[in-house]
């Protein structure tokens, strides 16, 4: 991140993209697109495109990783060769490396995973088009994947980034706002409970801009989070309704 | 104890269904404390079942999980020196042992352990023994366990298994008596059908195709037999 405090992020107090300071890009999700995968979600996130596609719970080869007591979780996080604007070597970078991490640790928090031991659930993520906020965006793709596979969890992790432009606390930053804007701090919870499973930070930031931007990131996480909400059921909406006319009839 | 959500509601992961002590809990939950008080959430995506005090999930996605007496359609994938692994379609390999197949003794000295099962034959067997520590332990002694030498074998999703067999096997029962045809179903999602003519066999797939895609619907087994008649009565013109 470079500190260009020139470059012009705010006008008229909106931000370069027309956005309100405190207003998401526009979220699409889908789940169940891929055909082969156990579970998979493909998500929209403003310009940023990622599929993200659940294997298992399976058999986990090579063996001497299995933990005898619980599943473990390997995620892999790729960003496609055209993805950014100029062309990304396929071999995974020191950022993919990362991101796989945590994104690995923060499922791991919601998992039962204790219910498969020896096993594997396998998460990739493929981003297909980046534009700033996919570590937020691949890991609310990835928890609809694992929902979606029917692994048992305790509930929907949701990410979205705050960050600081031109002094002020703003949400959802994009790609141009991440580079050049003052700090960065990308949040990820478990709407339901509260609990936060990822939080990063880079940039400066006062204790009073942390805990604002926190307030802000729960409130935008708790908008993703009804939109998680609908993609999922939109699948099964219709199921629930015939159900209903089914326990009648008995 | 409060229950909060109606039944057949569908749920998603993390959604709370009930607060309060004193609730049973059934598949697809599960149990944590807030503020002293016990609160019951759901882990899966489905439908919440609710039965006095009794909650639970039934899940609309999912693998399949061994459970010890589950009958499944399983495929050899190795040959040991007394035993064999058994692919059950789970996130766990099946174990066969020699002396839960045959009754007499077996010298693997002498005796060609590939003339009993080999790679790539296909069994009904039956579950024995699962407990997450180890891999589930399979039986071809009981009744109607055997190798399956004929038919055809169709995957379906394992979550779907219960609305093929239908209410105390209505289903089923109306595929078999409707086809003469012999319908096996394994527990994990894997069925072997055969009948006289591979047109029928070409029928029963088909319907139960149909199954697995309008799960969701009432009244499915009074279609499945109207679909049954015209589709029959076509093939008889």
């Amino acid at each position: 991140m470079s500190e260009n405090k020139n470059a012009t992020l705010l006008e008229n107090g909106l931000r370069l993209d027309g956005r309100d300071l405190h207003e998401l890009r526009p979220i699409s999700m889908k789940t169940g697109v891929l055909d082969r995968a156990d579970g998979s979600c493909y998500l929209k996130w403003g310009n940023n495109k990622i599929l993200c596609a659940v294997y298992g719970p399976r058999e986990l080869h090579p063996k001497h990783l299995a933990q005898p007591d619980r599943a473990i979780v390997r995620v892999e996080y790729r960003l496609a060769t055209f993805s950014v604007n100029e062309r990304k070597s396929p071999a995974p970078r020191r950022r993919e490396y990362e991101l796989s991490k945590i994104i690995t640790e923060s499922l791991n928090h919601i998992l039962f995973l204790e219910k498969f031991p020896n096993g594997t659930i396998d998460v990739f993520i493929t981003v297909l088009d980046a534009d700033g906020g996919t570590r937020c965006a691949a890991l609310t793709a990835a928890s609809l994947g694992l929902a979606d596979a029917g692994i048992p969890m305790k509930g929907l992790v949701t990410g979205c980034a705050v960050g600081k432009v031109e002094d002020k606390i703003v949400v959802d930053l994009s790609d141009v706002e991440d580079k050049d804007g003052q700090g960065d701090m990308p949040v990820a919870m478990v709407y339901n409970t509260g609990e936060i499973t990822l939080l990063q930070c880079d940039g400066k930031f006062t204790a009073e801009e942390i805990t604002e931007g926190l307030k802000l990131a729960k409130e935008a996480i708790g908008k993703i989070y009804q939109m998680q909400r609908r993609a999922l059921l939109a699948k099964y909406s219709q199921i629930a309704e015939s159900y209903d006319e089914d326990e009648e009839e008995e | 104890m409060r229950i909060l959500v109606s039944k057949n509601q569908l749920v998603i992961p993390g959604e709370i269904l009930a607060q309060g002590s004193g609730i049973k809990v059934g598949g697809g939950v599960f149990r944590a404390k807030k503020n002293n008080e016990t609160e019951i959430y759901a882990s899966m995506i489905g439908l919440a079942q609710v039965r006095k005090n009794r909650i639970g999930v039934v899940p609309l996605e999912g693998c399949y999980i061994p459970l010890e007496g589950d009958i499944v359609i399983g495929k050899i994938t190795r040959v040991g020196i007394t035993s064999w692994t058994v692919d059950i379609r789970g996130p766990y390999v099946g174990t066969l042992r020699v002396n839960n197949v045959v009754d007499r003794d077996f010298d693997s000295m002498n005796d060609d352990i590939n003339r009993i099962l080999t790679v790539g034959d296909i069994i009904k067997a039956q579950i024995t023994f699962f407990d997450r520590t180890r891999d589930p332990v399979l039986s071809l002694q009981g009744r109607g366990l055997h190798k399956i030498i004929n038919g055809r074998l169709i995957e379906v999703d394992p979550v779907k298994i219960p609305r093929i067999i239908g209410k105390k096997g209505s289903m089923i029962q109306l595929l078999k008596n409707m086809t003469n045809a012999q319908i096996i179903v394994g527990q994990n999602g894997r069925i072997v059908i055969s009948a006289q003519e591979l047109l029928i066999e070409n029928l029963i797939e088909l319907a139960i195709r149909k199954i697995e895609s309008e799960a969701h619907t009432s009244g499915l087994t009074d279609r499945i037999r109207d679909y049954l008649e015209e589709e029959k009565r076509l093939l008889l013109e």
